[in-house]
């Protein structure tokens, strides 16, 4: 038990490396996300095929083989790229399509008849869409979209298999180095419960604050 | 892009990844099977226990729940032989993982369904005198199914390709034959050509196939 809490330190800093993948993963993927989002709702026919067959393919596939496709699988057609960079790049385009869903799923409750009246007293379509359909749809999106990032706190830790020296590999070293498993499992265990705990448990009083919108 | 595509090396160790596919179905299958055992029976203590069980349900959900597959994937594999307690293979390891992850999902996807089979023909059940085990059996329980069956489906074709961490302790899996083609051939580029479809493909079979049975027993309002 020593060996694990000596160690804490050491796995800090893999937590550092954890928060900041997940960070970037999430400002990423919810900059695109919400853009295709959008995208897929209101945009050409041609848009919303492209959008829908790269959501459907990316939430078709799992996340390592992903990850291993962009860090082992690019540089044979000439694109390399560091670990970290690698598995940001991966599991934002995982999480993209994700916020795709999340974002058409919110724009899709919002009722027809509110873009109709925004319509109706001559807004344009930028603004209706700024002034009208984001903030009802923003209730929609949000518990969704903080599972997502709980998600994306948890799913980071595969990338540790390709050497991102993130919380799980940290672990993984110092268990090297002292033999003690279990201590150090749990130990991540807990940290990385209450990282996603807290998360979760956002997302539900968000859900609970806007569940007097019905469908 | 001066990069020459060659499948010969794939179709060569194909059987790797065609029996690696085999065993990621048989890992979901029986891993969801335990899972839906595990998730119903806790399903069922929540529902009719005091303050004090359901605690016990929830934190077991809630830890789960929160925590990285496969760090559970590891601390099961590794951790607990570690201290002495059990010595068993990789791919038992692994059922053992995944059934408890999915048993942890399923009680909560239980518990909701559940909670929202009508008052009415529970109701109605007594009103016909049936016992609580026969309006268990007979009302809520077929009821819920029927309810939960869109949820269901999700977390199969999630934990059909939750499989692929079993490659990790090295279950010869579809992700384990890709890697080891990746590893002793070099043909990376191929090698996701084709097992990426693979995934996709029997993804798309399990989650047509369950619209199906969604479909037969769904609940017209």
């Amino acid at each position: 038990m020593e060996a694990a809490l000596s160690s804490l330190p050491y796995l800090m800093d893999g937590l550092l490396v954890t928060l900041q993948v997940t960070l970037l993963v999430v400002v990423f993927a919810t900059i695109i996300g919400v853009i295709l989002g959008v995208g897929i709702s209101y945009g050409p026919l041609w848009l919303r095929i492209l959008v829908r067959i790269f959501s459907d393919f990316i939430r078709g596939i799992p996340v390592l083989v992903l990850i291993f496709f962009v860090y082992y699988g690019l540089p044979a057609i000439g694109i390399n790229m560091e670990t970290f960079t690698a598995a940001v790049v991966a599991l934002s385009i995982f999480k993209i399509s994700h916020v795709i869903e999340n974002t058409r799923g919110a724009i899709q409750s919002v009722h027809h008849g509110q873009m109709e009246a925004g319509k109706a007293i001559g807004l344009k379509f930028h603004e209706r869409l700024i002034y009208i359909i984001f903030p009802i749809a923003l209730r929609r999106f949000l518990p969704p979209w903080i599972n997502s990032v709980a998600d994306t706190a948890k799913g980071s830790a595969l990338v540790s298999l390709i050497g991102v020296v993130d919380l799980m590999l940290a672990m993984q070293k110092v268990i090297g180095r002292t033999y003690e498993a279990m201590p150090v499992y749990i130990v991540g265990l807990i940290i990385y419960f209450i990282i996603n705990y807290c998360l979760s448990l956002s997302s539900r009083k968000l859900e609970a604050k806007y569940a007097f919108i019905k469908e | 892009m001066d990069y020459h595509f060659n499948f010969s090396y794939i179709w060569r160790h194909f059987d790797r990844l065609f029996y690696g596919l085999v065993l990621s179905l048989e890992l979901a299958l029986v891993s969801i099977a335990i899972g839906m055992i595990i998730g119903l029976l806790l399903a069922l203590v929540y529902v009719e226990s005091g303050k004090s069980i359901r605690f016990f349900v929830a934190s077991y959900v809630e830890l789960i729940r929160n925590s990285p597959l496969l760090l559970l994937v590891y601390l099961i594999f590794y951790g607990i032989p570690s201290i002495g307690w059990f010595q068993y293979s990789a791919t038992t390891s692994f059922i053992v993982t995944l059934s408890i992850y999915s048993g942890a999902y399923l009680v909560e996807v239980f518990r909701s369904g559940l909670a929202a089979v009508p008052e009415g023909l529970i109701d109605a059940g007594k009103a016909i005198g049936m016992k609580p085990w026969q309006r268990l059996i007979s009302i809520r329980i077929p009821t819920m199914f029927r309810i939960v069956l869109p949820a269901l489906s999700n977390t199969y074709i999630s934990l059909f390709k939750d499989t692929s961490i079993a490659s990790v302790i090295a279950v010869p899996e579809l992700m384990y034959g890709a890697q080891w083609i990746n590893f002793n051939t070099f043909r990376i580029i191929e090698v996701y050509a084709v097992i990426t479809p693979m995934y996709l493909v029997t993804g798309y079979v399990i989650l047509l196939s369950l619209r199906q049975v969604e479909k037969k027993f769904a609940i017209n309002k």
